[in-house]
């Protein structure tokens, strides 16, 4: 670890911090509807729409409407995929994507999970990229937003379980937020040097005068939303780690403030909508101090690089020479921080770009993505995803810590009781559900074994892994595992559309119970939710109740892999 | 109620509760707690086991014995705390019962002759019935006195000896079944067919019969219930990854480590927790109609307080004589006392002690004074008080005394030809602004009549009162003196009493209305009440507390009666409804940190032949995988024992505002849940291991 790599880590830290209040001021106007500027476009599609955006939705009809809409366009683009091989722009003439791969990504791209079991260049082409994939970027996005902030209005107001209106937050959510983002990003990428045209891949001539084909296509378009919209989904399969998509430090830096900063930014627009602007700071904290145990952790871990290689002599000191430490899959241009930490990042919000391989992270380096994603995807986490994750963690909170102060347990004048706690701990059962079934199964089924590339404590984190990226909506790869089979492909589908809806229609539910509800003024007895303790109590919850259940899958895995490291054996 | 004062482990309670516990192990009862039916299933399934083991003549049976045998002691020691906390209601309850005696009643067949009656047994009376009591007659049944007036011992239900008197009409005419009428007689209507009285409700709510769970008792339940599902999936899926990491576990001991990560120290304690709130409820002699009651009573924000009677002694007192130019203090005094000599209205009294204490003038009796003054005197004659007049006094040979209200005794002295002296009035403004009762004493003698100054009169605010408001207002609680006082007088109370606010001239629609407007801008309310004017707002309130010598109606209406009949309850209560909470969340925070330490112990230990590797996870170094996973079971299960104490005494409860409640409790039941089972668990294994029981 070096002067200069903390130095990275404390830049991206004050940057993300200074950009939170000002992030947070644009979606409160955002959201509330006070933003005015695409005014006439907003009318136009809310008349082709035939909606009425101030029509206040119960939350059942605001959560059927983010179904049914997330259903069609899923619908929609299984349909693109299956047909692009007669469809237009596919210069590469690929074929049509086959039916288990079609729905695992129809499913992928619309749950914001962004899983990929294909190599973006061989499989799909620039129509499917986008009209289908990048549109799920964007529109998946504004939906967790739009969830988040309907859960964000139950807290806040009293309205008979009404949450605002879903058509309405998802236009301006894209609108407003994310299209002028990602025009802004796309230059930056552009200027940097990825590319963006519709050529067919040039064949080139390398200095050993092989022949390479490289591909092409509408990149810098895309790249800045699959940061800023946490989806992740690479136009190739290099990911970030391709010079196309992340060409210089800058880009990323730039992406790696994408990956935050909506989700950072929605905490302060948490705290005002509630009225509570400390509150929302405390999740910032919590979340920050998670965010840094983790980045910590890594960059220690990939940094010390692997006892074996020192034991045999190996230099893996850094130095001005050498980066040091466990380079193995990083890229050059990243060196061991902005790889650790990209890793973080990437984890923590339910991005899922890589800008390295976690698969050939150390052990305890490649623990910690894992660990970020069965936390429940709330550092930070997805766009939306991740205030809504965190606030069922304080709604559970409150719920165990409030009645220690001498109440029925409270969240901001909100009396939580069995209706509310029924809904979060349906939330809360889906991680362990999905992850730990998922695995158990897969781990002894011959189909789950087969595209298993390592043995041992390795080959079992790669399957844990896979099964909680995706119903985690985090879509990163270990890799090492062959996802593109009948078998994962169909589970890895099935698993991002549960993790996405059925976490998110009992979250809904829960809000709009919490907006039937009166709100007690606050008063010397009321539980306090902006203090130290506070965030320490929301930590220590999110550790015990939400991942400490995965420990013992964490040692039969990444823990005892560590062990055997030391011991000198290696999977 | 006569409630015996009873250690927390009686021995008859324990020996009853010994056997319940295994009565209770019926799958009908457990299923009600879905985290102990886990460990019974659980115990049942690791029997079959050691069964099995034992047929086969396997090495390790003593240490299945011993798991058996430990997880079956989880499942009978919570179920031991229920029983526990159930025991000394039973206890009361079986009291209670022996007051219930099937007795004889004089059934009247019309009120208006009374001696027209029959005797029926009391269980044949049905709503609607007459019955005459007469001294020594245990009323047969709850009613309403509709004629007469009697003293009647109720020290069977309130536990108070001294004699109540009802009447009909008013705010006495309720009588209860089992209580006895020592004087004269009552006619009562009965209000209650048998098997509903007072006595029977009481019996059934202190005996815990028709306990629901609370509103945050489900809720808690549902999380219990989903942490435990969690810890399921989290068991059940071990296998398979046990199974491709080279070595399946024993399913034992994969029950043994579920066990030890649900919360069964809140999920074994979790109902005595509730039944001991009851019963704490029940010691200070108020019957809670529901535990909702009791729960809603931690959450109360606003309390509204009778004046008279919670915040102020029920009577005014002199605290001051104020006199006018021309007389001296000690005449005003002396006339005062005098005036007031026999008169036993508490204020009368009062004034006599003031001018005792304040200038050393004796009490004396009338003979006395008139002695004094002229030995042949006739007797002095006293004028009570009457509502026409408004004064009262004391005529003697040759002087007449009186004090009253300004402008009753300014009349009089009118009357009398006299001047009223410019100086009262002020006098008079002065007292009242200061929330004072003015009281004026005026003298006529043969020569004239005149003024002679004025008696401060004074609510007296109880001691302490202050105190304990400003530790309900650190607790956030509000609170708004009731009184049927002027503005004023009011105000000046509040502010010597120290309440956050006041409604004066208080009528019973205005009191439902304050209780309105605070619930509709979210918060809960707690009042005390009596009148039968009170029942509307009562049952508004979201805690009514009903005084036991109130009417049926604010009976009804309440949803807790206070035998004592003593308003100030309302601030106790509130403190055992916050207890109750504390309790339950302190005993859940500590279960779940419990988890830590477990999961350190029963890793390492499972996975000792597949990973050898992984005895680095044993930070606690015990000894051996049997001891780890033995000790860690038995830690689970003794914890509970040792927490039964504080289950049924409840978690000490400070006022001290929520942040610092918080605090204290978390670093106690949180930090503390992390520390001790790392520390109970390790001493464990090493007494099994002197114990050569590993």
């Amino acid at each position: 670890m070096t002067a200069n790599g903390w130095l990275q880590i404390a830049f991206y830290s004050v940057v993300l911090l200074a950009l939170t209040k000002p992030m947070g001021i644009y979606m409160v106007r955002v959201y509330d509807g006070s933003m005015g500027w695409l005014r006439p476009v907003e009318r136009i599609l809310f008349r082709f729409g035939r909606v009425d955006p101030e029509e206040d939705q119960h939350w059942t009809q605001y959560a059927a409407a983010m179904l049914i809409f997330s259903g069609v366009s899923m619908l929609l683009t299984y349909i693109v995929l299956r047909l692009q091989h007669i469809l237009p722009l596919n210069p590469q003439k690929l074929a049509a994507v086959p039916d288990r791969q079609a729905f695992e990504t129809a499913a992928s791209f619309t749950t914001n999970t962004n899983w990929q079991s294909y190599a973006g260049e061989s499989t799909m082409s620039y129509f499917s990229q986008m009209t289908q994939l990048a549109f799920h970027n964007f529109i998946s996005a504004a939906a967790g937003v739009a969830v988040a902030v309907a859960l964000a209005r139950g807290i806040a107001r009293r309205s008979a379980g009404r949450l605002g209106n879903f058509w309405a937050d998802l236009v301006r959510g894209t609108l407003y937020v994310f299209l002028p983002i990602s025009l802004v990003v796309a230059l930056v990428q552009v200027q940097q040097g990825s590319i963006q045209n519709f050529l067919p891949y040039q064949e080139v001539q390398t200095l050993e005068g092989a022949k390479q084909m490289i591909a092409m296509g509408p990149i810098a378009s895309q790249e800045s939303i699959k940061e800023y919209g946490t989806n992740g989904g690479g136009f190739v399969n290099a990911n970030s780690a391709h010079s196309y998509e992340n060409p210089t430090p800058l880009t990323n830096f730039v992406q790696m403030l994408g990956i935050f900063l909506v989700s950072a930014g929605l905490t302060w627009t948490f705290g005002k909508m509630v009225k509570k602007q400390a509150h929302g700071w405390a999740l910032w904290a919590a979340m920050y101090i998670l965010f840094f145990a983790g980045v910590t952790t890594a960059y220690w871990a990939e940094a010390r690089g692997n006892p074996i290689h020192a034991a045999r002599g190996i230099d893996v000191v850094a130095s001005a020479a050498q980066p040091g430490g466990n380079m193995e899959g990083k890229e050059v241009r990243f060196g061991i921080v902005n790889s650790a930490l990209y890793a973080t990042l990437t984890t923590d919000a339910s991005c899922g770009c890589v800008n390295s391989m976690h698969d050939s992270f150390t052990p305890i380096g490649g623990m910690v993505p894992l660990v970020n994603m069965q936390m429940g995807e709330l550092i930070f986490g997805g766009v939306g995803a991740g205030l809504y994750g965190i606030l069922m963690m304080v709604l559970l909170t409150v719920f165990i810590a409030g009645l220690m102060v001498g109440r029925t347990p409270e969240y901001l004048g909100k009396k939580v009781e069995s209706r509310e706690m029924r809904m979060v701990m349906l939330y809360v059962l889906v991680f362990p559900l999905v992850i730990l079934v998922l695995t158990g199964v897969s781990v002894v089924l011959p189909a789950g074994l087969k595209g298993l590339n390592n043995s041992g404590p390795h080959g079992l984190t790669e399957i844990l892994y896979a099964f909680t990226s995706t119903p985690a909506n985090n879509g990163s790869a270990f890799a090492g595992l062959t996802g593109s089979t009948y078998y994962y492909n169909t589970l890895f589908g099935f698993a991002t559309l549960i993790g996405r809806f059925a976490m998110q229609v009992p979250m809904l539910a829960a809000a709009g119970f919490l907006a039937e509800k009166k709100i007690a003024p606050e008063s010397a007895g009321t539980f306090p939710v902006t203090t130290p303790l506070f965030v320490v109590l929301l930590i220590s919850v999110i550790l015990i109740v939400g991942a400490l259940t995965f420990f013992p899958a964490w040692s039969l895995g990444p823990i005892v892999e560590h062990l055997l490291m030391q011991a000198g054996r290696l999977f | 109620m006569a409630v015996t004062k009873r250690p927390l482990f009686d021995s008859l309670i324990v020996r009853r509760a010994i056997k319940d516990s295994f009565l209770k192990l019926a799958p009908a009862h457990m299923v009600r707690n879905p985290v102990m039916f886990v460990v019974l299933v659980g115990s049942v399934f690791t029997t079959f086991v050691l069964a099995r083991e034992a047929i086969r003549g396997a090495p390790d049976v003593g240490f299945i014995l011993q798991l058996t045998l430990w997880l079956w002691f989880t499942v009978l020691f919570a179920n031991f705390a229920e029983a526990m906390a159930e025991g000394r209601g039973k206890a009361q309850a079986d009291e209670l019962r022996k007051t219930r005696r099937e007795t004889q009643a004089k059934k009247l067949k019309s009120r208006d002759d009374v001696r027209n009656f029959g005797t029926v047994p009391s269980s044949s009376l049905r709503i609607g019935d007459l019955v005459l009591c007469t001294p020594g007659d245990i009323i047969p049944g709850d009613g309403e006195v509709i004629e007469g007036v009697a003293s009647v011992d109720e020290s069977a239900i309130t536990g108070e000896s001294a004699p109540v008197i009802r009447e009909s009409g008013g705010d006495r005419s309720a009588v209860t079944g089992g209580t006895k009428v020592l004087s004269d007689q009552l006619i009562i209507r009965i209000t209650a067919d048998p098997g509903e009285t007072f006595l029977d409700r009481m019996i059934a709510l202190v005996e815990g019969a028709s306990r629901q769970k609370t509103p945050n008792e489900i809720a808690l339940t549902i999380l219990l219930a989903g942490l435990t599902l969690i810890f399921l999936l989290a068991i059940a899926t071990l296998q398979p990854l046990a199974a491709y990491s080279g070595g399946a576990v024993a399913v034992s001991i994969l029950i043994a480590l579920l066990v030890c990560l649900i919360p069964t120290t809140i999920g074994g304690l979790l109902s005595a927790i509730g039944i001991a709130g009851m019963d704490r409820v029940i010691q200070h002699n108020i019957i809670a109609m529901s535990g909702r009651a009791v729960e809603a009573a931690g959450d109360v924000n606003t309390l509204l307080l009778d004046k008279t009677g919670t915040i102020t002694l029920g009577n005014r007192q002199a605290v001051e004589f104020v006199p006018l130019p021309g007389v001296r203090m000690e005449e005003l005094a002396d006339r005062a006392q005098l005036a007031s000599m026999p008169d036993e209205t508490p204020e009368g009294r009062s004034i006599v002690v003031l001018a005792k204490e304040k200038y050393g003038l004796r009490g004396r009796t009338l003979m006395d004074s008139s002695t004094s003054t002229s030995p042949t005197a006739p007797q002095p004659t006293f004028i009570p008080f009457s509502a026409t007049t408004r004064m009262s006094g004391v005529d003697t040979d040759g002087s007449q005394l009186r004090k009253g209200a300004a402008d009753a005794i300014s009349q009089w002295v009118k009357q009398h030809g006299a001047e009223i002296p410019a100086q009262l009035t002020p006098a008079v403004e002065q007292i009242a602004r200061t929330g004072g009762t003015p009281l004026v004493v005026a003298e006529r003698t043969a020569a004239s009549t005149r003024v002679l100054g004025v008696v401060h009169l004074k609510d007296v605010v109880k001691g302490g009162m202050k105190d304990r408001f400003d530790h309900l207002r650190t607790m956030g609680i509000r609170t708004v003196m009731i009184t049927g006082d002027n503005p004023i007088t009011a105000a000046a109370i509040a502010a010597e009493a120290g309440v956050d606010d006041f409604l004066a001239e208080a009528t019973p629609e205005q009191k439902l209305e304050l209780i309105r407007r605070e619930q509709g801008g979210g918060r809960m309310v707690a009042m005390t009440g009596d009148g039968t004017n009170d029942a509307p707002a009562l049952a508004q309130a979201d805690v009514g507390l009903a005084m036991n010598t109130g009417t049926q109606a604010a009976k009804e209406a309440g949803n807790l009666i206070d035998l004592d009949s003593n308003p100030t309850k309302l601030i106790e209560l509130v403190e055992i409804g916050k207890q109750l909470l504390i309790t339950r969340g302190s005993l859940t925070t500590f279960s779940i940190a419990n988890d830590v330490a477990k999961y350190f112990a029963i890793i390492p230990a499972m996975f000792a032949v597949t990973y050898p590797e992984l005895n680095a996870l044993n930070i606690m170094r015990l000894h051996s995988p049997n001891s780890a996973i033995l000790s860690a079971v038995i830690f689970n299960a003794l914890i509970i024992i040792a927490l039964i104490p504080l289950a049924l005494r409840g978690v000490q409860y400070r006022p001290i505002g929520a942040a610092a409640i918080l605090r204290r409790n978390f670093i106690i039941y949180g930090i503390g849940g992390v520390i001790v089972p790392f520390i109970g668990i390790k001493l464990l294994d090493v007494i099994l291991v002197l114990l050569h029981l590993v």
